[in-house]
């Protein structure tokens, strides 16, 4: 029987004693690796948005509720509708440094008879755009045409279903791929049929402050692209002065915003699993030395039978290793079992752009979770390894006689 | 193997009246023959588990040497200590000694198995049979009585064939029947070449030695 069957043996033969060290391993192997799959997939996502959005200034109506409904709209994908005159998109044009400038209409199904679901129907003209049609060609093959729709990866329509928005039938013809924003949750067409849509809206006594008939007169929000080498901030300085009743939002200081909360609830888990991590470091050491205690004579016997101190400490060691492991398993498919189901119910909570990260991430922090909770054990066990290898093994098979 | 103790003696630091030192085992010179059963027999506190520790090489003498064949105990790393013990050497030390994590013959055959060495899987249910325990084989210790364990590590012992047995009090748990037998089966390992040398406070153990000693105060002298 070799050191490590004969650890094996302990564990399994001493089914409490394990179930509770290994408890305290899997309780740190869940926060580390359930902590870090949420902060990674809240970085993910701000990395998902900030590559998406593409733009450097979003120009939107001025009115603050406007602003706070466009950053709802981008997060937590919750619907918006707002307007301003469409001369403004040319205003942008005009001002020095501004390279592209793609206009965006907004339109919120109803959760109504009309509408198959209640979501956010975002038009853009395929002709400037360079938002989302690069994010389409990912998934996408044929131009849109009249009442054809993509759908972001969150809406409950299958490529070629018919959906319903204001009893208008929309073809779907491509499914967006993953952004972790509310992106995930809009449906997108052009310009002719968001007219159409619009159209069919106001038919429906629903206004959205569309001159009656000619919705080109009214944009959403206008996404702009400055010169290479231009200041963003002076442009955006220049497009204020030059719209009106319109603010030029940097999309960067949008998106530090969203920074600022992923690193607060980022410090926020980092510190627990610090908690975690001390208080599991403190538990396993007094479990071990009480554990080690308990054992003595049994060591002590080894080593009467010919255990070196080295195999002595070995044999703890692995036993530590072994507990850990299982219980660094039994940690991080609970902290899986517990985080990847539940997705939408963490970004909807936290009201921040939320992407699981790539399987390659998931695996290799997995790792991480299960070497931290095999390291920790083995830390704590080797302080009791080293106490118990000193011990001698004569002064101890006479106490207790 | 003959085991040799060349005065060694044990002081322990203990604060006293007047000398600070405490005289646990005062030199004393011993020779375990191959093939013969030495008795010692004292009180208890006299000094006799401290003496079969230091020349069982788990506890360290303060003055003197251990020397198995020609092989100072002592003057051997960890390491070689641990394997020459296991290899040559037979404990059976005072009260309980069986792991409760591992059963009967698992214990038994223990030694065997944490260093290079050939099955012993039938010098084991030998053993087990001739100890009257070969019905409890696949018992974990922690179902087995005070009689029992004792005889798990007698046999333990003897499975490993060693070339000298110390036993500390290998009796004290057992009735008449079974003391009967374990002597009978020190008797026979001697017979078989090993040099056995059995600890106890009783006299009963006088009946199958060939030498025997008396310790006294730390004081050892021939009965």
């Amino acid at each position: 029987m070799k050191t490590v069957s004969l650890a094996l043996r302990n564990l399994l033969r001493k089914p409490g004693r394990t179930a509770a060290l290994a408890a305290l391993t899997a309780l740190l192997a869940f926060s580390v690796f359930g902590g870090s799959i949420v902060v990674r997939s809240l970085r993910h996502g701000l990395d998902s948005l900030e590559s998406r959005l593409g733009a450097d200034i979003i120009v939107v109506p001025s009115s603050a509720q406007s602003k706070v409904s466009f950053q709802n709209m981008l997060l937590q994908g919750t619907t918006g509708a707002f307007y301003m005159d469409a001369a403004n998109l040319d205003r942008v044009r005009e001002v020095d440094g501004v390279a592209l400038a793609s206009p965006q209409l907004f339109l919120a199904s109803l959760k109504a008879d009309c509408c198959s679901v209640k979501i956010q129907v975002i038009g853009f003209d395929p002709e400037t755009d360079f938002f989302i049609r690069p994010w389409m060609e990912e998934s996408v093959s044929r131009e849109l045409g009249e009442l054809d729709v993509v759908v972001g990866c969150k809406v409950e329509a299958e490529v070629g279903e018919i959906i319903r928005i204001y009893d208008e039938r929309c073809k779907v013809i491509g499914r967006l791929a993953a952004t972790g924003t509310g992106l995930d949750t809009a449906v997108y067409c052009n310009m002719d049929t968001m007219k159409t849509l619009l159209q069919a809206a106001e038919a429906k006594g629903v206004s959205h402050k569309v001159s009656s008939g000619d919705s080109d007169e009214q944009v959403s929000a206008i996404y702009v692209k400055v010169r290479e080498g231009c200041d963003i901030g002076e442009v955006n300085s220049k497009i204020q002065g030059h719209t009106r009743k319109a603010s030029a939002v940097r999309t960067k200081s949008m998106l530090t915003d969203v920074s600022d909360s992923l690193a607060g609830i980022s410090s926020t888990v980092t510190l627990l699993i610090a908690a975690v991590w001390v208080l599991a470091l403190v538990i396993l050491l007094i479990a071990f030395v009480m554990i080690a205690n308990e054992r003595k004579r049994e060591f002590a016997v080894l080593r009467l039978i010919g255990m070196s101190r080295g195999m002595l400490s070995g044999m703890i060691l692995k036993e530590s290793a072994l507990c850990s492991l299982a219980g660094g398993l039994i940690g991080i498919l609970l902290a899986a079992l517990a985080v990847f189901p539940f997705t939408t119910l963490i970004e909807t909570s936290l009201g921040l752009p939320y992407l699981r990260p790539e399987t390659g991430v998931i695996v290799t922090t997995g790792l991480l979770a299960l070497a931290a909770a095999v390291g920790i054990g083995s830390l704590a066990a080797s302080w009791a390894a080293f106490r118990l290898s000193r011990v001698d093994p004569g002064t101890v098979l006479r106490e207790g006689n | 193997m003959m085991l040799r103790a060349e005065q060694i003696s044990k002081q322990y630091f203990r604060r006293t009246g007047g000398a600070n030192y405490f005289h646990a085992v005062k030199p004393v010179s011993l020779e375990l023959q191959p093939g013969t059963v030495t008795v010692l027999c004292g009180r208890s506190g006299s000094g006799k588990t401290t003496l079969l520790h230091m020349l069982s090489g788990l506890l360290r003498p303060t003055e003197g040497r251990v020397l198995l064949g020609e092989t100072d105990l002592y003057a051997l790393s960890d390491r070689e200590l641990s394997q020459l013990r296991n290899r040559f050497i037979g404990v059976v030390p005072q009260g309980r000694s069986v792991l409760d994590t591992l059963t009967v013959e698992e214990n038994i055959l223990l030694p065997g198995t944490l260093y290079a060495a050939p099955d012993r899987r039938e010098a084991a249910a030998r053993w087990m049979a001739r100890l009257n325990i070969e019905a409890l084989a696949q018992a974990r210790a922690s179902e087995l009585s005070g009689g029992e364990l004792r005889r798990t590590a007698i046999a333990r012992t003897m499975c490993a064939a060693p070339d000298v047995i110390l036993a500390d009090e290998p009796t004290g748990d057992l009735d008449d029947e079974n003391t009967a037998l374990v002597f009978a089966c020190f008797r026979e390992a001697a017979a078989q070449g090993a040099a056995v040398f059995i600890v106890s406070h009783e006299s009963d153990a006088l009946q199958i030695a060939d030498r025997a000693f008396r310790m006294d105060a730390g004081e050892m002298n021939p009965l």
